[in-house]
Formats: C-alpha cells, structure tokens, sequence
C-alpha cells in the first residue's frame, strides 16, 4: 500500500467512474483475457470506449441483468476475467441467484460492478438506491466486497480486482466525489487504511465510500475540542481486517462505523460480527437506519438518512459516553 | 454414424442411469431417461473430449441446464471412462461427487453448474462466446427442458446468442410435455415451442428425440447453419424406458425396490435386444 490522503474536502474535477473506466481501458490493452459485459448502462460510467477499442472484448447484453450474470460466468468458465457491470441495485437484486449459483458456488470469478452507491443515485431516486447491495454480497460465501471511497481509490482497487478470485461486488460512485486520496495511491484489498491515529485516541471510527470525507470533517471537528479519534477507511468490507478492527477496539474502546448503506447488515454489521467474536466493544452505527431511498439532491439525501460529520459527532460521543 | 452402435449406447445408458438412481433409491427418472438418446449421439458419435482430460481447452462442452436431469450425464460420463462407473453409484450419499443437479466443481465431465433452472443456458452462452473469442471450433451443447422454459431467463439467452451470432452453440429443448406439477399444457401453456424459439430468430428443427439417427441428422444440418445460434426440440417421453416411470411421466420417482428390479431387468432386456438387432 502506498495511501497519500489529501483530505481536503474538495471536490474532485474528475467524474469518478473515470477511475474505472480509464483502468479498465488499460488493463484491456494489457491482458487480452479481461472481458466486459455490461447491460445498456456503459453510456451511463464511461465504458462505451471499451465497445470501441475492444469491440471482441467488450460486450452488450442488453437490459437483461439475469441472463447477462450468466453470460459472464460462462465467459469465465473458459478461462476469462470477466468485469460486469450495471447500477449497484440491478447488478445486486436483479441477479442474485444468477451470481450466487453460476458463478459463486460454481467456483468462477467475476468481478461485478455496482455504479451509484447508496445515496448517490440521488435523482434516479429510491428504485434505483442501492442501500442492501453490500449486505446480499455479504453473505455470499467466498465473496469480496469493497466501497471505494474516490476516483484513484477506486482505479486502484479495479488493478487490484484482477487477482480475486471468486465474486467480487465493488459499488462506486459516478459523478461527484470529495476527492479523499492524490493521484498514485495504492491500495491492498482486505487491508484497512489507517488515515488518522494517535495514542490518545478515545474511540475508532471505521468508514469507507462517500462517508470517509464525513469521517475525516468528523475527526477535525471533535479534535479542535479536544477529543482524538482513530480514523480507518475499511473499504474492503468482506473479507474484513479483522486484525486492525480489534486492535482498534483493544486501544481506543469505542467504535463507530459510517456507511452509505442500511446499517442492518452493512459495515457496522460485520464489524459487530467480529467484535463481538472477538473483543465485544461499545459501537454506534451511523447509515442508513433500515428505510428504503428516495429521490432528491444527494446533499438532502445524506441530511435525511443521517450521512453526516455531524451524526458522526454525536455517534462518537455517544460511543465514547457508553466505555 | 453408425445407428447400431448409438442404439446400444442409449440402451447402456438407460440401464446405468437407472442403476445410478436406484443406489439412493429416488431421484429424477423421468427427465434423465428420456435424454438417453441424445447423450448417446452426442457422447458416441458427434462430441470432442478427452475423458482423461475433462478441462481440455478444445473439447466440446455440455451445460444440463436441466441440472436435475444429473443421473444420466453420470450414467454417460462413467461408460465413456470419465471415471470408473461404480463411483457414480455414490449419488446423493454424504459427501458424493455426484449430486441431484450437476456441478462442475464436483464431478469430471461436468461443464457448469446448474440447478437454478434457466440459468444453464446463458453461463453456456457465455462459453460458447467465451470459445469464439479465442477461434476455437469447440461447440456448446445445452440441453434446456420445455418445463424450465417457462423461466424467462431462456429467452434472454436465445435472445443475446442470436444478437452475437452465436453458431457455436446448439440448444435441446426436451420437449416431453410434463413438469413437475403436471402436463406443460396445464401449467403454463406454452403453445408452440418451435414457433416461439424460430421467432427469437434461431434455426429450429423438430425431430422425434429417441431417433439416434434423426438426432444426429439434425446436429449436422444445425452445424452447416452459419451466423445464428440453433436450436433443436426433440419431442420425447418423459420416463423413457423406465417401467414404473414411463406410463405417467413422474418428474421424480421413490419406487418399490420390485419395481426397481423390474424396471432394471427390462433395460437389461431392451440392451440385449439392441445388441441382438
């Protein structure tokens, strides 16, 4: 891992599906066995270049989520690594039992893509709001299931896709994003990413996606009046650091987990999972509290469901109250 | 071809798939048997594998989309040498590589896992785009049931083979008219199979489905078909040579161990009586 944070609160002049897409072109130039299959949504994250500079590779199967899971589990069978992609609900509802059986249990690796994470499907609205994604990835056994927080978080963690093996959910962002993370960063899937820690910490909050910039307002704020917290970016939510979740139990004693996704069965969940294996710990979950989306600015939207530096605030003093 | 030979063939793989069955002493008769025929064609005559080599990058590949029907690819596998047939006589006991529904994980021979219906013919579409990709002349094999075509996802993949000009692939339809609660008709009607799948734009023959020769016919003239997908529906009788499954076309059966030991001897006699002609 090589992580520069930059951690600015600025937001960043490149869309962030460009962190895919311009990967993904790459990485097709360099291994003719990366296949791509998408379903009438590549206008929609910039992969329609793919079609063009690889028009054997780079495949439409239409607005067919089911049979298009399927397709890419066969392509996988005879030796390609295949990326699938469609918005975050249609590549997680619409193909679960495509993706659980042809590909997960029958032991063949795909990676599927999920655009508009959470929240940022803002004026697609709650049809298209992904808040359950993860948690169906989740509990798939063998699964791999990351929440990238930016532009070169995500071109990163897309390099690092091709050597998972078995399913892989990866949910992003499309458009707008604070940028998080400068050009270069490199990430390892499955490692957390300790962004601020200190031996005085009073309590650990564990994030990833669109939260992490929350999370680093929210470590700013608490610090200027004097309370120090750890911040880690867990962007890989399965298989977990465990490891670095229990020693930041162990020092700090209170977590908190942010999340752009309900917080029933979510990042909050399997670190309570481990925790309470483990080192049961005080926790506050701060996510989306087991309500459907709706449509709207995403700036509302994160007021709504409590996405905030502000819910964090009070979920760490909170946590920190219950030591 | 030779008629004979494939005719003795589909007999050898009735009784072994009865056998096959009869060790756990209930399973899917009714779809495995009447595709005996099919499997002998395609087994005996028609297919590229290597039994030594299952994964071979150059064989031809088959998808039961009809995952139930498990017991007479077994039957198959285990004769053509695959692995000694004795180890099939393991289904469903703890542990087994041979489970109800096939599994590619599990069993040598098996291309890809199914059971979810539906969902074998589009991951055999993707092989058999995955074969083109790399101009390999391998064909895919899927063998769908006319009961799993009320799953929408069989259209969806005729659908994508015909819109990527997939002619690497052949579909069987086992048209036997029954599913598990009942005659087709009663359950969800689907007219006329062959006119349906012709509309998805796919070369479709119709052929009696226990004629090894018919069979083998279609599968060449399927072959000099180029730039669409192709689709064959062999009408069949679910239970095919099975004698307590046959006369009602049961989708899964739990004999009496006499009715197994008539239904054996009568396969035994039906094999003999091929050899004989």
């Amino acid at each position: 891992m090589n992580v520069k944070l930059i951690g600015k609160h600025e937001k960043d002049s490149r869309a962030c599906r460009d962190g895919l897409a311009l990967t993904l072109n790459e990485l097709m130039a360099e291994d003719k066995s990366i296949v791509y299959v998408d379903c009438d949504l590549m206008g929609c994250i910039n992969t329609k270049q793919l079609r063009k500079n690889y028009p054997d590779r780079a495949f439409e199967a239409g607005i067919a989520e089911g049979n298009a899971a399927g397709v890419a589990a066969g392509l996988a069978a005879t030796g390609k690594k295949v990326f699938f992609h469609s918005f975050g609900t249609f590549s997680s509802r619409r193909c679960y039992d495509q993706i659980y059986m042809s590909a997960a249990y029958a032991g063949l690796s795909v990676r599927v893509l999920g655009s508009d994470a959470g929240v940022t499907a803002a004026f697609n609205g709650g049809t298209h709001m992904p808040l359950e994604d993860a948690a169906m990835y989740l509990s798939i056994p063998t699964a791999t299931v990351i929440d990238p927080a930016d532009y070169d978080q995500l071109a990163s963690v897309t390099r690092g896709l091709l050597n998972v093996e078995g399913v892989s959910f990866t949910r992003f962002v499309r458009k707008d994003v604070i940028r998080v993370y400068d050009e270069g960063s490199e990430f390892e899937i499955g490692k957390g990413v300790v962004l601020h820690e200190s031996d005085k910490d009073q309590a650990t909050i564990i994030t990833s996606g669109i939260m992490v910039d929350e999370s680093l307002k929210a470590y700013e704020a608490l610090q200027a009046e004097g309370i120090n917290v750890r911040v880690i970016d867990m962007f890989t939510w399965k298989p977990l650091d465990e490891e670095l979740v229990i020693k930041a139990a162990k020092e700090t004693g209170a977590i908190v987990t942010a999340e752009n996704h309900n917080t029933c069965c979510g990042l909050g969940s399997v670190v309570a999972n481990c925790l309470a294996k483990n080192l049961p710990t005080v926790q506050e979950f701060v996510g989306v509290q087991d309500e459907f989306g709706q449509v709207g600015p995403q700036a509302f939207l994160m007021d709504t469901y409590g996405l905030r530096a502000a819910n964090i605030i009070e979920a760490v003093k909170r946590a920190i109250s219950r030591k | 071809m030779n008629e004979k030979k494939l005719k003795v063939l589909a007999a050898e793989i009735r009784l072994e798939t009865l056998k096959v069955i009869h060790s756990r002493g209930f399973g899917h008769v009714g779809g495995s048997m009447d595709l005996a025929d099919l499997m002998a064609v395609l087994y005996g005559e028609v297919m590229k594998y290597d039994p030594k080599n299952p994964r071979w990058e150059d064989r031809d590949w088959l998808v039961l989309s009809k995952g139930h029907a498990g017991p007479v690819a077994y039957a198959t596998f285990g004769l053509m040498g695959f692995y000694p047939m004795e180890d099939a006589y393991t289904l469903n006991q703890p542990g087994t590589k041979f489970p109800s529904h096939t599994d590619r994980k599990l069993t040598p021979g098996v291309d890809l896992t199914t059971g979810s219906l539906g969902q074998g013919v589009s991951t055999a579409t993707g092989a058999a785009l995955g074969n083109k990709i790399d101009g390999r002349d391998s064909y895919v094999y899927c063998v769908v049931g006319d009961g799993e075509a009320d799953e929408g996802q069989v259209w969806e993949g005729f659908h994508f083979a015909y819109a990527h000009k997939l002619d690497n692939i052949i579909y069987f339809i086992d048209n036997n008219g029954y599913q598990l609660d009942g005659p087709t008709a009663d359950i969800l009607a689907h007219g006329d199979m062959a006119k349906k799948v012709e509309g998805f734009g796919l070369h479709t023959q119709v052929i009696d489905g226990h004629d090894v020769t018919a069979i083998y016919d279609a599968i060449q003239k399927a072959k000099e078909t180029k730039g669409v997908p192709s689709c064959i529906v062999l009408n069949t009788s679910k239970g095919k040579g099975a004698t307590f499954a046959e006369p009602k076309h049961d989708h899964s059966s739990q004999p009496k161990e006499e009715q197994w030991q008539e239904a054996i001897a009568a396969a035994e006699k039906a094999l003999e009586d091929a050899k004989n002609a």
